[in-house]
């Protein structure tokens, strides 16, 4: 039986951030993910952006968390080294409808602190982004793009640095007060005690809220779709340029560059009963194609290289089906229990001050005493590809394995793939290098570097081929041997 | 920085034919860069035979066709650097090179050499609807895994496209024991080789549906189940005609694409039919000193065409490199009616060349007609002309004028 202080059930954005913040106090935090990795749901699965926070209602935690997250995240980003750019965001429109709807929106940011926001003209628009549609916009200069693969890996992997433990494939099946009053939790990977348990199971995280004993919350899983193209066309796409806002606060398809000079087209919005199946539907596509291609000329089918899915886990009012704001609480009743529901968009900008919320609610209880050994840095492994000339030369005469390029697409080496095969988290899926280094991200999606990435995997950590794992549960890439191929 | 009169971006069939022809013509200080440890290039894991029936009159395996030409390149004692992955091209034929090792390289070549080859069309390009669970595989990287690993990817196999990579791949995987249900493609003629069809489909009992697509891909972890339709003339699956097939392995044969970022990097312009550049009768981009040949140009049918197309840039490199210029190609080549692409895309009207084409569908008792204004160049009755063969025909340049675009189409 493993026990520790604190235990986290979820290690997607939120899950890390909060174990990340846990350990700056002596505590002895423990994360259960029941996935291969870190960010295979909702923190992978979302359009990257560092949202300003002018979109949710005045006062409520959406609001105050995304403004908290969107100001400190120039100082996060360089702490946990994540690739980011506060590249600002164009909200465009061309009715007098849409100027209402905008100056609504510009008033709201105001009052939700958001920094800058003002509403310009098509001379200033071609300024900004010629390429850009619709004959005015709200510039709103504190938006920004990030790579949510890497900051949630970063989080976890700083949050291991200080002393955090990680638990893949363990999913949590049921939890019981011991007569001490800490909590036992059933796993598919064993039993584990703790006297703190923070639901952060995102799309599931009313079934754990009410497996802890806080019964009634629903979430409705809301899916999108998105196109992902080729970095041909995000030359064309410098900043995100979304379009006026829908009668529901909602934004219709956009098209957003991501940090690595990709661009998204999507999503799309519809609820579903299964929020973890992520197949994409045709009709889907379809619709994208068409609704992308208003917003974004380069819509082609030539940059066409990834679909995927992604949903985000909203609250709603079970009598209305309402959407509601962030749930974070403690009760007295239930002791010893921090509940987080529907942490949903702007979750991860928000993730770092839900975590600060959720020591708070820690605090309330127990004194915390600071680990004076706690690092707030981490650094990612250098990138090759970003590197100048004399540094790609430097890199290679202090470690030959940069000079192998792996990944040609996106110039990955193996100096990069190795250091991610041994990453802190001991991910040892296909799926955990890519996300870890861009291996396979690029417009052959692995048709050179897969074979590579397989075979270094099985020679670093000595892997049989059966045991070899694309992502999550057994998705399992190889069957065997060819007759008589053992021997080879 | 370094300096060679030829660098050759691609140690495959076309790169190793280019560099041994330019040393017959005198070129000596010639450097091959080849990403891979081993040169011969995708032949590598070409296991089948079949090579070389044009080239050398016999039919070879891959490995060993590329053989031939690397005991030649050794004999030769010509500079092959491996595991040499390109990085950048300038216009001005500045190589930019990583390396184990000799560490980051920079070489200004008098003339580069683009011989890359191509990589397959992904599902993300096709953005075919469904889950993305393990068992989904191109073609080339299962063949990868089962020739060069050993390793098996799957038991029941259903194959969407039929590229002749893919109809290779239905008889690979069915010699080691998997179960091939069926091929899948989506046009109403199949895009491989009749004689993959023959040797591969036919002969091992492996059902093509023509006309078909796969519409959904099911499974979360690995592979359930494809479901197939029948599509109409526009392509579009026919809405009741869907069918689910159970299996675990889903393997894609649906095109190539000429592997050109590089080349776009050193300025050069692409033909967007054949997504290769732009070239004149030389091989010449239209970036000074910058050749272009094999797949990395257009997809070949047959590598022998690949060896024999890049021998022929190789004759106009090393005139370029040891005279330092080419004549001039003004003369537009144009595909007209049933001609899909044509190579080259400019000529000069006073030298002999070849010219390779397709056709855009499956065609008989037609004549492909070149010809230069009202000037009949060449008429060739063709039986039989079909897409996934590659038409090449000598141009001789008495037959040719110097004052009028050519236009080459099908009647």
């Amino acid at each position: 039986m493993r026990d520790y202080d604190i235990i986290i059930i979820g290690g997607g954005v939120v899950g890390s951030a909060i174990a990340r913040e846990l350990t700056r106090y002596q505590l002895r935090v423990g994360v259960l993910e029941k996935e291969s990795d870190v960010c295979t749901h909702t923190s992978g699965r979302n359009t990257g952006m560092l949202h300003a926070g002018f979109l949710y209602k005045t006062g409520s935690l959406k609001a105050q968390c995304c403004v908290e997250g969107n100001r400190e995240f120039d100082q996060v980003a360089r702490e946990l080294d994540v690739p980011f750019k506060r590249t600002g965001k164009l909200i465009v429109g061309f009715t007098e409808e849409h100027r209402q709807r905008l100056l609504t929106m510009l008033e709201r940011g105001k009052a939700n602190g958001v920094p800058g926001m003002e509403l310009i003209d098509r001379k200033r628009m071609d300024e900004i982004d010629p390429s850009a549609g619709g004959n005015f916009a709200i510039f709103c200069p504190s938006s920004g793009i990030l790579d949510p693969f890497t900051y949630t890996v970063a989080l976890a992997e700083n949050a291991v640095k200080n002393g955090a433990a990680y638990h893949l494939y363990t999913e949590v099946t049921g939890s019981e007060y011991l007569p001490d009053g800490r909590h036992v939790l059933h796993t598919t990977k064993g039993d584990f005690t703790c006297r703190w348990v923070v639901n952060s199971a995102g799309l599931n995280s009313a079934k754990i809220s009410e497996m802890l004993g806080i019964p009634g919350y629903v979430i409705q899983p809301v899916k999108g779709e998105y196109f992902v193209l080729d970095k041909k066309a995000g030359a064309f796409a410098k900043i995100p340029v979304y379009p006026a806002p829908t009668e529901r606060n909602t934004f219709d398809t956009h098209a957003t560059p991501t940090v690595d000079g990709n661009v998204l087209v999507g999503p799309n919005s519809f609820n579903v009963e299964d929020g973890e199946d992520y197949s994409v539907r045709q009709t889907g596509m379809d619709g994208l194609q068409e609704s992308g291609a208003r917003m974004f000329k380069h819509m082609k089918r030539e940059y066409y290289i990834r679909t995927f899915a992604g949903a985000r886990p909203k609250r709603v009012d079970p009598a209305t089906g309402e959407i509601q704001d962030f749930l974070i609480e403690r009760r007295d009743e239930v002791p010893g229990v921090i509940n987080l529901v529907g942490i949903e968009s702007p979750g991860l900008t928000s993730a770092l001050p839900i975590a600060r919320r959720v020591v708070k609610l820690l605090q309330e209880k127990e004194t915390l005493t600071p680990n004076p050994a706690f690092d707030p840095i981490r650094r990612g492994v250098p990138r090759f590809h970003e590197a100048s000339c004399e540094e790609q030369a430097r890199l290679i005469a202090e470690n030959p394995d940069y000079g192998e390029i792996i990944c040609r697409c996106e110039t990955i080496t193996r100096a990069e793939i190795v250091a991610a095969i041994h990453n802190p988290l001991g991910v040892c899926t296909v799926n955990g290098i890519k996300v870890r280094t861009r291996a396979s991200m690029g417009r052959c999606q692995g048709g050179y570097c897969e074979t590579r990435i397989t075979a270094l995997i099985r020679e670093e950590l000595g892997k049989a081929v059966t045991d070899m794992r694309l992502g999550n549960g057994e998705s399992t890439m190889f069957t065997g041997y060819v007759k008589g191929g053992e021997q080879a | 920085m370094m300096h060679r009169q030829a660098v050759i971006v691609g140690g495959g069939p076309a790169g190793l034919a280019a560099a041994l022809r330019l040393r017959e013509k005198g070129v000596q200080d010639i450097l091959v860069l080849e990403r891979e440890q081993l040169l011969g290039g995708i032949l590598r894991q070409c296991i089948h035979d079949g090579f070389g029936l044009t080239r050398f009159g016999e039919s070879l395996s891959g490995p060993e066709y590329a053989q031939r030409f690397i005991d030649r390149v050794k004999a030769a004692n010509l500079e092959c650097l491996t595991d040499c992955t390109v990085l950048d091209i300038t216009p001005e034929k500045v190589v930019t090179a990583a390396s184990r090792a000799k560490g980051l390289l920079q070489i200004q070549a008098d003339a580069v050499l683009l011989t890359m080859g191509c990589r397959e069309r992904t599902r993300g390009a096709l953005a075919t609807p469904g889950t993305r669970p393990a068992g989904v595989y191109t073609a080339g990287v299962a063949q990868n895994y089962i020739n060069l690993q050993n390793i098996m990817v799957g038991h029941e196999v259903v194959i969407l496209g039929s590229g002749d990579i893919g109809l290779i791949m239905a008889r690979r995987m069915t010699l080691e024991g998997a179960h091939v249900k069926g091929v899948y493609e989506v046009q109403p003629y199949p895009s491989g080789l009749p004689r993959n069809i023959e040797q591969c489909l036919n002969d091992y009992g492996i059902p093509l549906h023509l006309s078909h697509t796969v519409v959904d891909i099911r499974g979360r972890e690995r592979l359930t189940s494809v479901v197939v339709a029948q599509c109409d003339e526009r392509f579009r699956p026919i809405p009741g005609t869907e069918e689910e097939i159970p299996c675990d392995t889903l393997i894609l044969s649906v095109g190539l694409i000429p592997e050109n970022e590089l080349s776009l990097a050193a300025g050069v312009e692409l033909d967007a039919r054949t997504r290769g550049a732009f070239v004149d009768e030389h091989c010449q981009t239209q970036v000074p000193g910058i050749f272009a040949a094999g797949n990395v140009l257009h997809v070949h049918d047959l590598v022998d065409f690949v060896s024999l197309e890049a021998e022929a840039l190789a004759d106009s490199a090393a005139e370029y490199i040891l005279k330092g210029s080419l004549p001039a190609c003004c003369l537009e080549v144009r595909a007209g009616q049933n001609v899909g692409h044509v190579i080259p895309q400019r000529i000069s009207g006073t030298r002999s060349f070849t010219l390779s084409l397709r056709v855009r569908q499956p065609l008989t008792d037609v004549s492909v007609v070149v010809r230069q204004g009202d000037r009949e160049v060449l008429r060739k009755k063709m039986r039989k002309a079909l897409p996934a063969e590659m038409i090449q025909l000598p141009i001789r340049a008495e037959k040719l004028t110097d004052s009028a675009d050519m236009e080459v189409y099908v009647e």
